[in-house]
């Protein structure tokens, strides 16, 4: 009896939604979406934004961000956050421009003493959240003042500037005659790698389900600590990239180089869909909702508008895509059943079936 | 209150379901649910894994809302829109997955959103926790009401669920698989409990995949397949293959066919293990093509055990060896790496990623054997799992299908599914059939046996003590963190077999035996 049900084999469909629902009905579809849309718009009703320089402008000014954006990604997944980013990025470039205006080393060399400093600082973060067991949120607001105070320290009040002639122009000069910067040349490899890291291979999985679940993960054996680790240090690293890249894109540097962009950078994140509690996410997204940042904000600064209401209106962005990412799948939920159906959540967590923030 | 009175004569039954259904998206959980359950009675509900049961309950309890059907409450129509609802008319739900919260005490949990309240509206916390005391008394177990419920064993929360519900003084309890986790003593205290219940009048339903505890417990019996109800029996006037051959809806082969197996060499070795406050000095062996069962009442240290051995514990003394090497300690990757493979007791927490799809799960350990030049693809995860899902039979739409979404026993079936995947040479399996339906259970214990004959070595932990007798070669019994006893196949009975479990027990022994 039971060997014959034993050989009944079941085949299952791989998918439960067909591949223009799984495609379009997302959230990295929608920032896609959006971004095109804005971009279509400026282009047609924003005065000089189809002009040669916007593009050109507009990348090298956001480069820092995605960059950063692309670990952080990685980081937000799994359920924890690294707000030090903008004060590695600044002490990275003091470094930078210490070691090369003040004792006259070579560029490549300085850039990676600046990038191996920066990894060690992120692994210095990765070491208190993964092995000391410490909350991201705690110790990178930490370090993101002690970071800074390094730059600070580093360079005290002065203004570092004059990088000698040489190739350290190379980031801001064009691909060929295109309107495009050198420095998404790297940044497209990153992208990539990235992108592999965390769709295309095992430890991505892990970085997900971590975020999911770091109980499970590590009955799974996932090693959950190394992985934080590793993270951390990526974030510090690249972080340490921009701030070679900024120190020379701007031929100086000060103690507040870089202040303030861990809030973009996150802002970016979030807006591509990656969920703040961790285990949802795609990169694709990612670089959407930067991009989506990068062309509003150079939109609305053309169209003459203030700084206050750029900030205002990329501020009610994303909490707008906040509460839509929350009430969405709700409302998706609530189609099928009766219309006086009202979600109710149960009183208890969990009881089953009950979805998390992250669904999809 | 006044009870309502239907067709003259005739008191209204304290729960009455007809033709409920509820669909998620396009799955019908459950198609036409019936069920009516009278005082004083203890009404049984049984079906296979996916049978649209737990769905049943959630109705009740005011979790789902159902799409269609009558829905009465002593007589009244009734629509929940949220467990406080339920609550308030007097309804009690012991769900299939222990919902603690993990930061609060568990007199917190017991009391939560009714805390007694002392002198200027403050939490009378002494109270809390004598009544919470009270009511483990009553269930026979002893458990701290002032620790945090985060890092209870699955039967502790369970039974903090149990004291919980029949504090509240409902009318209608409804328990689902309640015992799964339990092993005789407390299950008979429940029962204890349940029938002193029963005798008050109120009316209690019972999930179960156990028919000997379907029979010793309930009254009447209803029967569900595919989200339908079948047929509803006396107790008293039925049989259990009568029972079963309806919820299946096929004759199931006997429960317990562990066939002999070619015993051959030591493949885990654990010598004088021990954990300050847990177990102490465990030693033993398990061969391959062999199974161990480690039996013993809840809170022995038997998953403390498996959890020390597999490496997400760690450990004070002692050492692991696996096929003459050291298991490090600590390390649940090492030892997966030397073949080892853990089904642990908990699958919402621990067992499974339960907001990851089936597939995603079942691949999770061998993902990385399934990446060409580091890469790995969906499709790759797809196609290794897909032959494992259909071995154990799980039932599911698709591959992308959250876990969370699946009945219990489905989700069971999924945390076997991936540990097998990684054909491992030893495999602990922590309460292997936990929720799981008889059809399956026989298929588990087929594959289990199989898997012995082709020379796995297996250490399975049971509460169940059949399942325990039919399936292990040896059985080890611990008791309060020491091994007590080594009996052979042969030699093993309930009898000796409690008797160790229970030896160094002040406690009276258990007054009745409820599995056989
Ligand atoms: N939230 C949900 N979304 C989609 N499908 C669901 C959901 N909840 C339950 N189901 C499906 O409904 C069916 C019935 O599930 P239910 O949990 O009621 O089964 P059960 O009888 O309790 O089984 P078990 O004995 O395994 O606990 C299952 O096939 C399950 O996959
Ligand atoms: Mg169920």
């Amino acid at each position: 009896m039971s060997t014959a049900t034993a050989t009944e084999a079941r085949t299952y469909p791989a998918y439960s939604r067909n591949l223009a629902a799984r495609l379009l009905l997302n959230r990295e579809a929608a920032v896609i979406v959006g971004l095109v849309a804005v971009y279509l718009y400026a282009m047609g009703n924003v005065p000089f934004f189809d002009g040669p320089l916007t593009i050109f402008n507009l990348s090298k000014e956001y480069a820092p961000i995605l960059l950063m954006a692309l670990p952080m990604t990685l980081i937000i997944i799994t359920g924890e956050i690294d707000l030090s980013v903008a004060s590695t990025l600044g002490a990275s470039a003091a470094i930078t421009g210490v070691l090369v205006v003040e004792h006259d080393l070579s560029l490549p060399l300085a850039a990676l003493v600046a990038i191996l400093v920066g990894a060690l600082l992120g692994a210095l973060n990765g070491f208190f959240v993964a092995y000391v067991g410490l909350p991201s949120l705690a110790v990178t607001i930490g370090s993101l003042a002690l970071y800074r105070g390094l730059a600070e320290g580093l360079i005290q009040d002065k203004r570092i500037s004059g990088f000698p002639e040489g190739w350290q122009d190379w980031p801001t000069e064009r691909i060929g005659t295109s309107q495009y910067p050198n420095i998404l040349i790297p940044i497209a490899v990153l992208v990539v790698l990235f992108a592999l890291l965390l769709h295309f291979t095992s430890f991505g999985r892990g970085v997900f389900e971590i975020g999911l679940s770091d109980e499970a993960a590590h009955f799974s054996g996932v090693n959950v600590a190394r992985t934080k680790l590793v993270l951390f240090t990526l974030s510090g690293a690249v972080a340490a990239f921009a701030g070679v890249y900024v120190a020379l894109k701007s031929n100086s540097v000060a103690t507040d180089t870089g202040n303030g962009f861990e809030l973009k950078v996150i802002a970016g994140v979030l807006l591509g869909g990656v969920s703040i509690f961790g285990g949802r996410g795609a990169l694709h997204g990612v670089v959407a909702g930067v991009l989506l940042i990068a062309v509003l904000n150079s939109a609305l600064q053309l169209d003459g508008q203030g700084s206050e209401v750029i900030q205002i209106i990329i501020g009610l962005l994303l909490v707008g895509s906040v509460i839509a990412s929350n009430f969405l799948p709700r409302i998706r939920a609530l189609i099928p059943r009766r219309a006086a159906a009202s979600t109710t959540a149960p009183q208890t967590p969990a009881t089953g079936d009950e979805t998390r923030k992250v669904s999809q | 209150m006044t009870t309502a009175t239907g067709t003259e004569g005739r008191t209204a039954p304290t729960l009455e379901l007809r033709s409920v259904a509820k669909s998620f998206g396009a799955v019908a959980a459950l198609r036409s649910g019936t069920l009516e359950v009278a005082p004083g009675s203890i009404h049984a509900l049984v079906g296979e894994n996916g049978a649209g049961k737990s769905t049943l309950v959630k109705i009740v309890a005011g979790v789902h809302r159902r799409d269609s059907g009558v829905f009465r409450l002593l007589g009244e129509d009734v629509d929940f829109g949220s467990t406080a609802d339920s609550k308030s008319a007097g309804v009690a739900v012991i769900y299939q997955e222990p919902t603690l919260f993990p930061d609060l005490s568990v007199a917190e949990n017991i009391f939560m959103g009714r805390h007694p309240l002392g002198r200027g509206r403050r939490i009378d916390r002494t109270r809390m926790y004598d009544e919470s005391n009270a009511l483990f008394a009553r269930l026979g177990v002893t458990i701290d009401p002032r620790r945090v419920a985060n890092g209870l064993s699955i039967a502790d929360q369970q039974l903090i669920e149990i004291a919980k519900a029949i504090s509240l003084d409902a009318k209608l309890l409804v328990m689902d698989e309640p015992t799964a986790a339990l092993s005789g003593n407390e299950v008979a205290r429940l029962f204890a409990v349940a029938r002193s219940l029963r005798d008050e009048g109120r009316a209690l339903v019972f999930i179960s995949h156990r028919f000997d505890e379907v029979f010793d417990l309930c009254d009447t019996v209803t029967v569900m397949r595919d989200g339908a109800y079948v047929s509803t029996h006396l107790v008293a006037e039925t049989t259990e293959a009568e029972i079963v051959s309806r919820m299946v809806g096929r004759e199931v082969a006997e429960l317990f066919p562990k066939t002999p197996a070619a015993i051959g060499d030591v493949v885990l070795d654990i010598q004088g293990l021990g954990s300050t406050g847990e177990f102490h000095d465990i030693s033993f062996q398990v061969r391959a093509g062999e199974i161990v069962g480690l039996a013993g009442l809840v809170g022995a240290g038997r998953s403390e055990i498996a959890r020390a051995v597999f490496g997400v514990d760690g450990y004070d003394e002692g050492r692991v060896t696996l096929h003459g090497k050291a298991v490090p300690k600590k390390q649940p990757r090492a030892a997966i790496r030397a073949g080892m493979a853990f089904v642990p007791e908990d699958r919402r927490q621990q067992g499974l990623v339960i907001e990851g799809s089936v597939a995603r799960n079942i691949a999770s350990v061998i993902r990385g054997g399934l990446a060409k030049g580091g890469l790995l693809t969906a499709a790759a995860e797809n196609k290794a799992s897909a032959p494992w899902a259909s071995r154990l039979q799980v039932k599911t739409s698709a591959l992308d299908m959250r876990a969370a979404t699946m009945s219990g026993g489905n989700q069971q079936k999924v945390v076997i599914a991936k540990w097998l995947a990684t054909d491992p040479k030893l495999l602990i399996i922590d309460e292997p059939t936990r929720g799981i339906d008889v059809g399956t259970k026989a298929e588990v214990h087929r594959l289990l046996s199989d898997l012995a004959g082709q020379g796995l070595a297996i250490l399975m932990i049971s509460s169940e003590l059949p399942e325990v007798l039919g399936m292990a070669d040896r059985v080890l019994v611990v008791c309060e963190g020491r091994l007590t006893a080594d009996i052979a196949r042969e030699d093993a009975t309930p009898e000796n077999v409690m008797a160790a479990a229970t030896r160094s027990a002040p406690t009276a022994p258990p007054t009745k035996e409820p599995v056989s």
